[in-house]
């Protein structure tokens, strides 16, 4: 097995002080491959990325990048950690172009910045036709590439991404989950939320279960998807609504 | 002696006004979260129309319609609650900031119109014709202010109790909740903007009646008495006894009254004479700094609302409302 | 008639200026500033300083940049205006508002703004005095730019207009084309991405400031250029400036400069009808006009 790229241990944290939504919550992503994190609405998988990110106070525990210590980070300095998050919603600046929404990602790349933009629109036509229309005007899919885009605008090793493939078609889901595994298998760190449990799952390397702000089961995904277990609960008869 | 005594009643009477108007500010931004940047224009419709209708006829203004003392006051009242109708009905379905904005308008309006409009209401120089009630059994002298001081603390006295019972109802349950948390008073299946429009017109016309009592006293408004400072005054009564809480509303009001009125006693008998026209200046720094103060100090002031809040910022659920999510 | 519609344009111009700040802070810092119009008094009162400092150490530079009665030493004094106001807003904003911003709500912000406006407003009483001040006792004519009908214009107000068009101009450029200005906005937006895509909100928080104090100097320096210098600019003027606002909706940049506009033009108009003690109150007479018509505004977005 590779790398632990990413690691968070016995993570607590909430959005209120004394009242923790994770207790003692342990994740650790490897390098180049996709973890990805499922498990009922309400379960603190958004709270668990926001905690890696520095968006929610780690009240105890861990999170270390490449074995250094990154708890609580600034989160203006992901980026320079080469960290990229897209969160589950509200993930780009609708009142600003694609151009723009990519540039402003790019704005500290100096020269290189245009030719990164240039080699992202090369990889995101949709984006490219449309670069300047405002990014409000965008398609549910076509909204995730471009978020996955500015993540990507920047290099990152390791990425952070809360259900990408909510709201959108069966078809643009699978998309996007597909992109994932493409830069995973490029050398990219995914720490993955999904609602799609069996699409996730089919595409992932490995896998944990949370509900309740604690961690349940984890393996390596192709187990997970043939676990009577979590076949009963996640993709059996009673499908869990999104978020 | 009785000099001294005379000021007490004097001072304790102009402080229990005030307290009546702090409680009906303290309904609209302690217990339901709505900023009123015009106290002021309430106070100021209340008076003017409390002497409008209850005074003599008079040649140069309106005036004069000789309404019996407590109709007069009710109908100052009803003025102050018609202005805030018309100001909260505008604003209070869109974001907080227009309902600050707003008020502190209609405040500025208020003046200039009492300013200008001598046909209305006598212009700058004030509004006269006023014969105090009950003034020819009484006559002017001390037992005139002590009956008025007992009919003064009857009045506080009765909104005291009126919005301590409001705001343990239902009613004042549903203020804070909409204060707290708009969406999840949504979902209690109010519309909170008329919630927060009854409450703001209620707290209005308490200020009304403040205005109503004032007038009353001095026999006589002006343009002076309306001014922006009164505002400041009455807010800075209210943060520093304690929003929320309306037995911290009245002792901040006589914390505050008698911090102004002897800040300015001192200022005009020890201040170098040629800085005697700052007096106004420094007790106005002294009052912004006193509620900038206490907003980065003690923003629950000396006597903390007791009614649930918690630190979140979120309605504590002692009542089971079983819809929050 | 026309000439009220010049004088509107021309004091538009100046509410403009005070008015962008205004929204950025209000769309950005989400409160309503009511010591914002302070900063203009600020402005005026560092410029008149600075005016007279640089008159007395360089002389020549006292003299009047014909035709208008804007001296050199004055041009100078009004950049450091800006700066001494842009720092004096970063400082309020360090030493009260992010106190309050991190225990109270917006609303204690508000009520914040409002005791930093009393404070501010009289200790530059306090400091400068209660009297009206003028940058320059010579007196420059208005010019007669037409006969029939008669319209006046000073040449310092025609002055005061273009420059206030050139800052907007440049404004508009920065916002619209370039990455610090998509950062401004991407913080209007969404503050919390605008941090996960590598933003310092402080930073920008301090930027807003800067814009804002420099706007509301310019325009304090250019109210009075045209009218008088007093502690109450900002009192005469906070209303004005919400007004202009509200007419381009809240958070719009290039709504508050056409509010600003609007607002001028209104004001000025309306004492055609109304006797001139009544302008104080025309600003209000515009807000609940727009609350009834279209209450976000010309540019405003629909917002709770
Ligand atoms: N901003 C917030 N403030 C307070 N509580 C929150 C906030 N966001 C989420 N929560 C609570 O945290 C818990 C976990 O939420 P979340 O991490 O979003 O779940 P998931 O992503 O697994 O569906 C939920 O009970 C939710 O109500
Ligand atoms: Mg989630």
């Amino acid at each position: 097995m590779t790398e632990a790229a990413l690691e968070a241990r016995g993570i607590v944290a909430g959005y209120i002080k004394g009242l923790p939504i994770l207790s003692d919550v342990s994740v650790t992503a490897r390098e180049a491959a996709i973890t990805v994190i499922i498990g009922p609405n309400g379960a603190g998988k958004s709270t668990l990325i926001k905690a890696i990110a520095g968006l929610v106070p780690v009240s105890s525990g861990q999170v270390r990048l490449a074995g250094q210590d990154i708890t609580n980070p600034r989160p203006d300095t992901l980026g320079r950690m080469g960290i990229a998050y897209v969160p589950q919603s509200d993930n780009i600046f609708r009142s600003l172009t694609i151009r723009q929404n990519l540039d402003l990602v790019l704005r500290h790349a100096g020269s290189d910045a245009t030719a990164r933009r240039d080699e992202l629109m090369q990889q995101f036509p949709d984006l490219a036709e449309k670069q300047r229309d405002k990014a409000g005007t965008l398609s549910g899919g076509q909204r995730q590439f471009l978020a996955v885009a500015m993540a990507l605008a920047v290099k990152p090793r390791v990425i952070l991404m809360d259900e990408p493939s909510a709201g959108l078609s069966p078809r643009a889901s699978q998309e996007v989950l597909e992109h994932a595994r493409v830069l995973a298998d490029g050398g990219v760190t995914i720490l993955l939320v999904e609602q799609n449990v069996k699409q996730a799952l089919r595409l992932s390397d490995h896998a944990y279960i949370l509900a309740d702000g604690r961690n349940q089961i984890n393996g390596p995904a192709a187990e997970l998807l043939d676990d009577p277990v979590v076949g009963q609960i996640y993709l059996g008869g009673k499908r869990m609504g999104t978020a | 002696m009785i000099g001294v005594i005379s000021y007490l009643v004097f001072f304790t009477t102009v402080a229990s006004i005030l307290a009546i108007a702090v409680l009906g500010l303290n309904l609209q931004w302690g217990n339901t979260g709505l900023f009123n940047g015009g106290v002021v224009a309430f106070f100021g419709a209340g008076a003017y129309a409390t002497l409008i209708l209850g005074g003599t006829p008079q040649a140069d203004h309106l005036g004069g319609f000789e309404l019996f003392y407590p109709l007069a006051l009710l109908g100052g009242m009803l003025a102050a609650g018609l202005l805030a109708w018309l100001v909260g009905v505008l604003t209070l379905r869109l974001r907080h900031d227009y309902l600050a904005i707003a008020t502190f308008g209609v405040a500025v309006a208020f003046e200039t119109l009492m300013r200008n409009a001598e046909g209305l209401a006598g212009g700058a120089k004030g509004l006269r014709g006023f014969e105090r009630p009950l003034r020819e059994a009484l006559g002017d002298g001390f037992t005139y202010n002590l009956v008025f001081l007992a009919f003064v603390l009857t009045l506080l006295i009765v909104v005291y109790v009126f919005l301590g019972r409001l705001i343990r109802s239902p009613f004042g349950r549903m203020l804070r909740a909409i204060r707290e948390d708009e969406v999840a008073a949504k979902s209690l299946g109010k519309s909170p903007s008329r919630v927060r429009l009854t409450a703001f017109v209620t707290g209005s016309v308490i200020m009304g009646l403040a205005g109503g009592l004032y007038a009353t006293f001095y026999a006589f408004i002006s343009p002076q008495d309306v001014l922006p400072i009164l505002t400041f005054q009455i807010w800075a009564m209210l943060i520093v006894g304690g929003a929320g809480n309306n037995a911290g509303a009245v002792l901040g009001t006589f914390i505050i009254w008698g911090g102004w009125t002897a800040s300015g006693w001192a200022l005009s008998r020890f201040a170098p004479i040629e800085a005697q026209l700052y007096t106004g200046t420094v007790q106005f720094i002294l009052i912004g700094m006193i509620i900038v103060g206490m907003l980065m100090w003690r923003p629950q002031g000396l006597l903390p609302e007791r009614l649930v809040v918690s630190q979140s910022g979120k309605p504590e659920n002692k009542h089971k409302t079983g819809s929050r999510r | 008639m026309i000439q009220s519609l010049l004088d509107g344009i021309l004091v538009g111009s100046i509410l403009s200026l005070g008015a962008i700040g205004l929204t950025m802070a209000m769309h950005m810092l989400r409160f309503a500033n009511f010591a914002h119009a302070e900063l203009l008094s600020i402005g005026a009162y560092a410029a008149l300083v600075f005016d007279g400092l640089f008159s007395a150490l360089f002389p020549p530079l006292a003299a009047a940049i014909a035709p208008l009665s804007l001296t050199w030493a004055l041009s100078l004094a009004i950049i450091i205006s800006m700066a001494v106001t842009a720092g004096s807003a970063i400082l309020v904003d360090r030493f009260v508002f992010a106190r309050v911003r991190a225990i109270g709500g917006e609303l204690s912000m508000v009520f914040a703004s409002f005791g930093v406006a009393l404070v501010l407003r009289n200790l530059i009483s306090l400091i400068f005095g209660l009297k009206t001040q003028l940058y320059s006792q010579d007196i420059v004519f208005a010019v007669v730019i037409s006969a029939d009908p008669l319209l006046l214009v000073k040449p310092d107000q025609v002055f005061a207009l273009v420059a206030a068009l050139v800052i907007m101009l440049i404004l508009h450029l920065v916002l619209s084309r370039t990455t610090l200005g998509y950062s401004l906005r991407a913080v209007a937006e969404n503050p919390t991405l605008a941090q996960v895509s590598g933003i310092r909100l402080s930073r920008m928080i301090a930027l807003i400031w800067i814009i804002g104090g420099g706007l509301a100097a310019v325009a304090g320096v250019f109210y009075g250029l045209t009218n008088q210098i007093s502690p109450v600019i900002g009192r005469d003027l906070v209303l004005p400036i919400f007004a202009a606002t509200i007419v381009g909706g809240i958070g719009s940049i290039y709504g508050a400069v056409l509010g600003g506009f609007l607002v001028g033009i209104a004001s000025n108009l309306a004492l055609v009808i109304l006797p001139s003690g009544y302008s104080p109150a025309v600003p209000f007479l515009i807000i609940l006009a727009v609350l009834l018509i279209r209450p976000n505004g010309l540019f405003g977005e629909a917002r709770e």
